[in-house]
């Protein structure tokens, strides 16, 4: 039996790691599902947009946002947590404000990402580092460190972060933002109906929805 | 492997005492660093970004072309020589001599690689993560026992 000790417990630790790191990866993949319904898509004007959930969702939150906004970045969770509660159509806009020094690279990493098709990934990331990033002297670097964690190819990035398209997506949001009377961030309109910023709060945003929700769902 | 016979070397009673309890120590050493790097392998297999939060020279460090080689990240082959330092430790124990010329070599070979990456987190990235620090302290104490071995075999 001695003889076969070694072997046994050699084999026994090999499955336990084999195992335990299996369950793991299951536990972790099933807390942060793949994006299965996000896409950048072209609206009828031609430029592309961001947007998570169905097509056909009852009702669609448009972001006006800036990532080094911090109210921004406290909504962030609350916007997904009511995606994923509700099946809502989330479609997130670019509106860098000239205040914030990295707000406009913040942004052009985002679209950078999803050059990728991780412009989501980004998106969540860049605001849960906020308070980090908005502090760095280099954000710069900072954010081709988040591409690399997402595992983007970082050549592509670098070169897409400063290409004329992804410049030119975000001046477009910005546009298209000013055009309708965005000044600050976050502006949300739920069923193209502006929200009152005193309603874009994680406390008070949740019941806008599910009343949104309740009044557009079918009667029968 | 398998066909070798056991080789114990039984010098004095505490002599075969030392090494065993060295061997058992390099073996537990070998599994915490197993632990940790099978966390970062699958953290990074998944996708998860938040193992760093909060620290910039973690996302430095991990978010680097270094953490990888070729689409392999280092921390699944620390995860593999951390899986072989346990095996070669468990088998010298029972008195395998072969294992244990293969355990020197695999602990030297990590304390060379954990030389190059504390010189490009140094160097290269002027960034430290803690996870690779932790790692580095693992492979120092591993070296520091097979450095001590001899000294003690000969007692």
């Amino acid at each position: 039996m001695k003889r076969f000790l070694p072997f046994i417990i050699v084999v026994v630790v090999g499955l336990l790691a084999i195992g335990g790191g299996a369950y793991f990866y299951r536990v972790k993949r099933s807390a942060n599902p793949a994006l299965k319904i996000s896409r950048t898509e072209a609206a009828p004007s031609g430029e592309a947009v961001h947007v998570l959930g169905p097509a056909d969702a009852l009702v669609t939150l448009e972001e006006f946002g800036d990532f080094q906004c911090p109210p921004c970045g406290r909504l962030s969770e609350s916007i997904n947590q009511l995606q994923k509660q509700y099946n809502i159509r989330v479609i997130y806009r670019n509106f860098p404000l000239p205040m914030h020094a990295h707000a406009k690279e913040a942004a052009c990493a985002a679209e950078a990402a999803g050059q990728q098709g991780k412009f989501w990934q980004m998106h969540d990331l860049l605001f849960r580092e906020q308070e980090v990033w908005s502090h760095s002297k280099d954000a710069r670097s900072l954010f081709q460190a988040y591409a690399g964690m997402l595992q983007l190819d970082l050549s592509r990035f670098r070169n897409d972060m400063d290409s004329p398209e992804v410049q030119q997506q975000v001046e477009t949001d910005q546009h298209r933002g000013a055009a309708i009377g965005v000044k600050t961030t976050p502006t949300l309109f739920l069923n193209n109906q502006a929200v009152p910023p005193s309603d874009t709060d994680p406390n008070k945003l949740p019941a806008l929805v599910e009343n949104a929700v309740k009044s557009t769902k079918p009667s029968s | 492997m398998k066909s070798q016979a056991p080789t114990t070397v039984r010098p004095t009673s505490w002599g075969s005492r030392s090494q065993t309890i060295f061997y058992i120590a390099a073996a537990l050493i070998a599994l915490v660093g197993l632990a940790e790097a099978t966390y970062l392998t699958v953290l990074y297999l998944s996708g998860e970004t938040a193992v760093c939060g909060g620290s910039s020279d973690c996302f430095q460090v991990l978010g680097s072309s270094y953490a990888k080689i070729g689409r392999v990240p280092v921390s699944g082959l620390g995860a593999l020589a951390y899986f072989s330092v346990f095996s070669f430790a468990t088998f010298s124990v029972f008195g395998y001599a072969r294992a244990r010329t293969f355990l020197t070599w695999t602990v030297v070979a990590m304390f060379c690689m954990t030389l190059w990456l504390l010189y490009v987190q140094a160097f290269r990235l002027h960034a430290f993560c803690r996870y690779c620090l932790f790692s580095a302290a693992l492979i120092f104490l591993l070296t520091g026992l097979v450095v001590a071995r001899p000294a003690a075999e000969r007692t």
